[in-house]
């Protein structure tokens, strides 16, 4: 198949972008998105052209370093779904097919597709994690774990950090990133300790780094890859009321 | 043997935590080798500064593992101890690794779960609120602890938060989208390293007392592989360069399950986890080149070729056996699909098995096929649900409703830079760990040993190792970044780049790089030959003529520019590539991963020749092509060899 691509092409994070158009020909309906762009950029180097710079990494929907805003949805038209393992089979003959970057002030544009999220990094440092030190942790299965919450834990633990939550709702809330590790560890009594401090000092970043406020819309749970639910952010509004009114 | 690492930790040197806080140490990577390190070393009080390439750390491969985590718990009661899973890590690996280290890393197996269930892990659990555990290849015990399809993101999510929570604190320094491309050495010991700011483009100095190659293994020398698009051999190769041995270059493992290539635009492979061959059975049609439909060809014009040749552990062989039989059958012209390069993995017997103890538990006694089918499909869905999405996102089709097509594809690398008992390199200083080391697998990695080994290395083997050296480097002051050594090496990497940059040819990295794949794929892969080696060693020389007289880079060199980074890590890939079919050529016996076809036995098993290979080859870099074999003798006193055998 023949497709329109217009693309957002932007030198770096001092400059102002723009949109440029492209023509891919012959693109077979089992390559991947990424591959068409891989396509695309073998193209334009032989033309003498600047290649288009995205993010992508381990190409099987894990990694979440894959982040291209397509047709107006992070990740493209397929639920659930990576960008990565997007593939062409969602589109036909002589489609256009528009794709930007992550955007959100928070996530700032680096070159073309490629934005910094190192804001989630710090979102972590503020109280993602159990504060265990490495070395002799007592026996596993000295901490039995209701099966039902050890399995929501996980649900909630399946986010890959990739941002769609953000770059889909227009407030740019990162409360969907932040709930999932909030609910994941809210949950298992390894994380009782830090319960409260936790849920504070990570709200606190992630309105530091410049994520906006919830809109209630849902749209993160529609793009989220994982499928992290949307009740992740009333478990995480209940931790935080509780930190606050326990003393 | 047994008491081997409990006696080295009880007499090796310890550093004060006042002087601790003035060691620094580089750690290169962030995969669970990697962030395991940075964080329990962070823990301990040393400065540490961690790199890696991509976006943040949690992007490291590790995160791709789908399967599990071996560890000898014996939860299950059924016989397991540190002893077997010694002894089936040194047998999988087909008696080509160093003893001693592997049964420390079954040693230290155990507190691997329980640091990382304090972690707060999701492991998935039984009703009793207990860890579950599922068996894997190569072994007869269930000792595999798992998340779902997804292990490896658990685990690492699990070194990360440790790594962040220390990042937080102070004691790590991260650095991300900045690559690794020089060690710096001062009077013989590593003491820093030039990386690049991927971002910037610029390049940075950093010192250190020590530094950690965590940077993982180097299976993208083959174009296609089940690794992520940016894992490189840069790190590791830029050790070697700098006096670190690598060893035993030819082994890798090519992963029997996973999703069939389906055209020359392919960049990546997937692979479908191991654990899909516990339920899962494999079969091709007995008649050649058999055009029908799968759901067409009658139950006793299959052949199941794994069970019928190796009855003890039919679909549960190690994965070089069950790779080499694919690739056997379809060569024999049995294979399926459009390509011919596939074999069946069919669940349909699973259905029925799981639909029949569902319509049991249910009091369902007149259930229909249909019916039990539906139920079979069920439990299966909830067992591998996300390794079925992913196959019918990738392929297009109902794995539920026709059998999934696989072929092997290559996925790890046993080999790697040479390491002694403490993980030190040959330059003192320089350690690795985790994949881009060769210590513990031998030949052939068992399934779920990958994320013990890297998370072994990291959290319990070296928080003792580097304070038994760095104990003697407490005098050492830190080294400015103005030594002259630190600005020959800097421009060492300065120089490359902008050669790489001025040759300005014609072909571009990616289309060298699938040059570079194919001559490995097919020379250097499942099977292997003398004259086939020779061959591909001759083609790569050339290779790599071509590439530095005629590659093509966009873009400067003071701006992010992808082109431009993995053009940096492709010529590194093409000088390791000879290197393997070196080492290939070398060893003129089948092991492991390793098959030569000079060497098998009549039915076509592959046959050790423990008389002249009972050794770990060490490569010694001397110069351009040039490389001087050493050996260090593997010397068996717990476990005696035998011919590997799973019928």
């Amino acid at each position: 198949m023949n497709l329109t691509l217009k693309v957002w092409k932007q030198k770096n994070s001092a400059t102002q972008g723009s949109f440029e158009t492209y023509q891919v020909k012959n693109i077979s309906s089992e390559m991947s998105f990424l591959e068409m762009f891989d396509v695309l950029n073998e193209q334009l180097i032989e033309e003498d052209k600047d290649p288009i710079a995205f993010d992508h990494d381990c190409r099987e929907g894990i990694c979440g370093m894959c982040s291209m805003y397509i047709d107006g949805r992070p990740h493209g038209p397929w639920s659930q779904n990576t960008t990565c393992q997007l593939h062409m089979r969602a589109y036909k003959d002589g489609d256009t097919i528009v794709v930007e970057p992550w955007r959100a002030n928070a996530f700032p544009v680096l070159k073309d597709l490629i934005v910094d999220r190192q804001a989630f990094d710090r979102i972590i440092q503020a109280g993602g994690y159990i504060s265990v030190n490495t070395g002799n942790a007592q026996d596993a299965n000295n901490l039995p774990i209701e099966k039902a919450k050890a399995d929501e834990a996980f649900a909630s633990a399946a986010c890959i950090g990739c941002g769609a939550c953000v770059a889909a709702c227009k407030n740019s809330s990162a409360m969907l990133f932040t709930s999932a590790k909030v609910t994941q560890l809210s949950l298992l009594p390894q994380g009782e300790p830090e319960r409260k401090s936790r849920v504070l000092d990570m709200i606190t970043q992630m309105d530091k780094e410049g994520f906006g406020a919830c809109t209630n819309t849902g749209a993160c749970e529609a793009v989220c890859p994982k499928g992290i639910s949307i009740s992740n952010i009333a478990r995480l509004n209940k931790e935080y009321i509780r930190a606050g009114l326990i003393v | 043997m047994s008491e081997k690492w409990q006696d080295y930790k009880d007499h090796c040197k310890l550093v004060n935590p006042a002087n601790k806080r003035k060691l620094e140490v580089i750690v290169i990577g962030t995969g669970l080798a990697g962030a395991s390190a940075a964080a329990a070393l962070g823990e301990l009080g040393y400065k540490v500064k961690v790199f890696c390439f991509q976006d943040s750390p949690r992007r490291a491969h590790s995160i791709a593992a789908q399967g599990g985590i071996n560890a000898a718990k014996n939860y299950q009661n059924d016989g397991d101890s540190v002893f077997r899973l010694f002894y089936d890590t040194i047998k999988g690996g087909d008696y080509r690794a160093r003893e001693a280290n592997v049964h420390r890393l079954a040693e230290v197996s155990a507190n691997i779960i329980d640091q990382c269930v304090a972690q707060g892990v999701p492991f998935a659990r039984e009703y009793g609120g207990m860890l579950s555990n599922r068996s894997f290849g190569g072994t007869q015990v269930q000792r595999t602890f798992y998340a779902a399809g997804q292990t490896g993101q658990q685990l690492l999510l699990g070194a990360y938060s440790a790594l962040e929570r220390q990042v937080a604190l102070g004691t790590v320094k991260q650095y991300n989208r900045h690559e690794m491309l020089e060690i710096v050495k001062i009077d013989g010991k590593a003491r820093g390293v030039i990386v690049r700011n991927l971002v910037t483009g610029k390049l940075e100095r950093h010192f250190g007392h020590a530094v950690l190659i965590c940077s993982g293994g180097y299976g993208n020398v083959f174009y296609l592989s089940t690794n992520a698009m940016g894992s490189n051999v840069t790190a590791a190769w830029k050790a070697h360069k700098q006096g670190a041995y690598f060893s035993n270059p030819c082994f890798t493992q090519i992963h029997p399950t996973c999703i069939p290539v389906s055209g020359d635009h392919q960049s990546k492979l997937t692979l479908m986890s191991e654990s899909l061959r516990n339920d899962g059975r494999i079969w091709v049609p007995k008649k050649q080149n058999d055009t029908r439909k799968a759901s067409d060809i009658p139950e006793d014009e299959r052949d199941y070729y794994l069970e019928r040749r190796y009855p003890a552990f039919g679909n549960l062989v190690p994965r070089d056996v069950a790779s080499r039989a694919a690739k056997e059958r379809c060569d024999a012209g049995y294979g399926v699909g459009s390509s011919k390069q596939a074999v069946y993995l069919d669940y349909a017997d699973a259905y029925v098995r799981y639909g029949k103890i569902e319509a049991g538990k249910s009091g369902k006694d007149h259930a229909t096929q249909e019916e039990i089918i539906a139920m079979g499909k069920k439990v299966v869905e909830e067992k591998y649900g996300n390794l079925f999405d992913m196959y019918a996102k990738i392929t297009g089709e109902n794995p539920y409703e026709v059998p999934m097509r696989i072929y092997p594809a290559v996925h790890y690398t046993m080999g790697g830079v040479w390491v002694d008992y403490e993980l030190m390199t040959t330059v003192e200083g320089l350690y690795c760990l985790g994949e881009a080391n060769f210590s513990d697998h031998g030949a052939n990695r068992l399934g779920a040993s990958a994320l013990m080994q890297g998370l072994a290395d990291g959290y319990f083997v070296i928080p003792y190792t580097l304070g038994n050296y760095l104990a003697d480097d407490i005098y050492a002051k830190s080294i400015s970044t103005d030594h002259p050594a630190f600005a020959a090496a800097e421009k060492e990497v300065s120089d490359r780049i902008e050669k790489l940059m001025s040759i300005k040819g014609k072909q571009t990295v990616e289309s060298l790089h699938k040059r570079l794949g194919k001559i490995m794929w097919e020379k250097c892969g499942m099977a292997r030959n003398e004259q086939g080696l020779k061959e591909a060693i001759k083609e790569i020389q050339a290779l790599k003529k071509e590439f530095w007289s005629d590659v093509k880079i966009p873009g400067g060199i003071n701006e992010m520019n992808p082109e431009l980074d993995k053009a940096n890590r492709v010529a590194d890939f093409i000088e390791l590539g000879e290197l393997m079919c070196l080492d290939a050529l070398n060893r003129n016996e089948s092991c492991g991963g390793h098959f030569r076809e000079e060497s098998q036995t009549e039915d076509g098993e592959a046959k050790r020749n423990d008389e002249e290979f009972m050794y770990v080859s060490q490569w010694e870099y001397k110069g351009d092509s040039q490389w001087e074999l050493h050996k260090e003798a593997l010397n068996y006193e717990v476990i005696k060899p035998t011919q590997r055998n799973y019928k």
